[in-house]
């Protein structure tokens, strides 16, 4: 979990930052390594978006691609499509290849949000293997909706990773809105979901807007496995085991129990089936 | 209201510090008036960057109470704060003699930019950035001169009410006697903040946080106990005041024009 600070708009000096952390997990022998959202390009980028952005074919991929071969990678960036439209994207690379591209979906665009000004949406989760593992990816507010954890789910997910520039806002007595928010829809997504939940947030400042970090990595028990600091740039290792969503699933079968003929009916009721 | 002050103390730190830093500049810039405001920001940008890149100067007029410059360097005692004191007085009457001011208030918007120029003109000397003072409370209702102290580079507490400068402050160990005395912009003799305004800051804050923080209604308000009269005051002065907050507004000829669709945030590039 590599909780960096991006500079805003430059993507070769990003990619240095990317470099160094993805060398210094190679040597303590992970085997993913996850950025935070936006991690090539930092998050306020407005007009900057259309200059930021990044082909399929472009050499950045390429890079990338080559560091897969020792290590699984997950990275945020602008991608531009062949229609010239720009989504805030994931992007998954193992064994020397890019093996699969999330576009984010729920595009914030209210109080301090303008996403969907500057881009377009995606309109689909669709599950991976991550290291052989059946996973999905949400970018920040995906994880904020039901829809895409509950399309997730029913692709039978075991791990989902939370790729995140959440800013810090609400700030009262004991705790702050932003951090509360996140950290009990993590547990929920972990506990409910029955799946290991990894969150990782940026940190810096951007015009004024704190990152807070705090990126958290949750199993299917519910238990923190690892956990960044605040505000501060910092890495974590998390372990995550297979054996502890089997435990979990046989406590709490949410999973098995789940009824999508419930899903059916509705929309048969109200029309749309 | 009540706010988690390590993690406020923590965030604000940490902005000072990285919009100075990711800029390429080092130093830091602050006006001491003896106020508690810009106390605070003192205190907390020497937090961020310590006494060396700290600069702090303290602007009295001839009229300035010299409570106001004690104030100052009781803080810069304190807390160990390289305070430089540069009298705006030969200055300022120059100019009021030379435009021929005679009221009051433009003596005083005069003193605030006055006060302006001399440290955006020091920043240059030292490499540094002006540091911002106005509290959420005088920007939303406009209690501060345009281009005067509203002026800065950054500004750490604009987002707090004046009520939660003064808890701050107290968590930061600020001296009681700052935070304890009339707020005061030290324009004329015998001004006070709260007399000039003719609320206090504790209810004035109190309705803007229901009002700003919480987007409650009117009639919430009401029955949350505030009386309309105090409401309409305050909307109306937060409506009237709201240029001052803002960009001068350009007219528009081309497809990009500037804050409008050619948008870039500050820290483009950082």
């Amino acid at each position: 979990m590599s909780q960096i600070k991006p500079y805003l708009g430059n993507v070769e000096k990003n990619l240095e930052l990317h470099e160094a952390e993805i060398n210094k997990a190679i040597s303590e022998k992970c085997d993913l390594i996850v950025f935070p959202e936006l991690s090539l390009t930092g998050y306020y980028l407005r007009d900057l978006v259309s200059e930021v952005s990044i082909r399929l074919n472009s050499p950045f991929i390429k890079i990338f691609e080559n560091y897969s071969e020792s290590i699984a990678i997950i990275i945020g960036f602008v991608l531009e499509d062949e229609n010239h439209n720009f989504f805030n994207a994931a992007a998954y690379f193992e064994n020397g290849l890019l093996k699969h591209i999330h576009k984010k979906v729920y595009l914030p665009n209210y109080t301090m949000f303008e996403e969907s000004r500057y881009l377009a949406s995606g309109s689909e989760f669709v599950s991976f293997d991550i290291l052989g593992q059946k996973s999905g990816i949400l970018i920040c507010e995906d994880a904020l909706h039901l829809s895409s954890l509950y399309v997730y789910s029913l692709q039978g997910v075991k791990n989902i990773i939370i790729i995140s520039n959440s800013p810090a806002r609400g700030i009262n007595k004991d705790n702050f809105y932003s951090q509360e928010l996140w950290y009990n829809s993590i547990k929920f997504i972990a506990t409910n979901m029955t799946v290991n939940t990894v969150f990782v947030n940026r940190v810096g400042v951007e015009d004024g807007i704190t990152f807070w970090g705090g990126s958290i990595c949750i199993n299917s028990l519910g238990e923190i496995v690892a956990r960044c600091d605040l505000i501060n740039e910092s890495n974590t290792i998390a372990v995550i085991e297979e054996s502890v969503i089997r435990r979990s699933r046989i406590n709490s079968p949410f999973y098995r129990d789940e009824d999508l003929s419930v899903v059916k009916n509705y929309l048969q009721r109200v029309g749309l089936l | 209201m009540n706010l988690n002050y390590k993690l406020v103390t923590d965030i604000l730190i940490n902005f000072i510090r990285e919009e100075t830093e990711k800029v390429g500049l080092k130093n830091l810039v602050i006006g001491l008036s003896g106020g508690i405001d810009s106390a605070l920001v003192a205190v907390l940008a020497l937090k961020a960057v310590g006494r060396e890149r700290l600069f702090a100067y303290t602007l009295p007029y001839k009229s300035s109470s010299k409570e106001s410059v004690e104030d100052a360097e009781l803080l810069s005692k304190t807390f160990g704060i390289n305070l430089q004191l540069i009298d705006i007085t030969p200055y300022a009457e120059a100019f009021f003699n030379t435009v021929k001011v005679d009221s009051k208030l433009r003596m005083g918007n005069v003193m605030a930019r006055m006060r302006m120029v001399t440290l955006f003109d020091v920043s240059s000397k030292h490499q540094g950035i002006v540091l911002g003072t106005s509290n959420k409370t005088e920007l939303l209702l406009g209690y501060g001169t345009w281009y005067g102290d509203l002026a800065s580079a950054i500004n750490p507490i604009g987002d707090l009410y004046k009520t939660q400068v003064w808890e701050l402050s107290s968590y930061l160990g600020i001296p009681d006697r700052l935070i304890e005395k009339k707020p005061t912009a030290d324009l004329w003799e015998g001004q006070t903040d709260e007399n000039e305004l003719g609320f206090s800051y504790r209810d004035v804050d109190r309705l803007l946080y229901f009002m700003v923080d919480e987007r409650r209604s009117r009639d919430e308000l009401i029955g949350i106990g505030f009386s309309g009269d105090f409401i309409s005051k305050i909307s109306e002065m937060v409506r009237r005041n709201q240029f001052k907050r803002r960009l001068p507004v350009i007219a528009k000829i081309s497809h990009r024009t500037i804050d409008k669709d050619f948008m870039y945030s500050r820290d483009w590039g950082y």
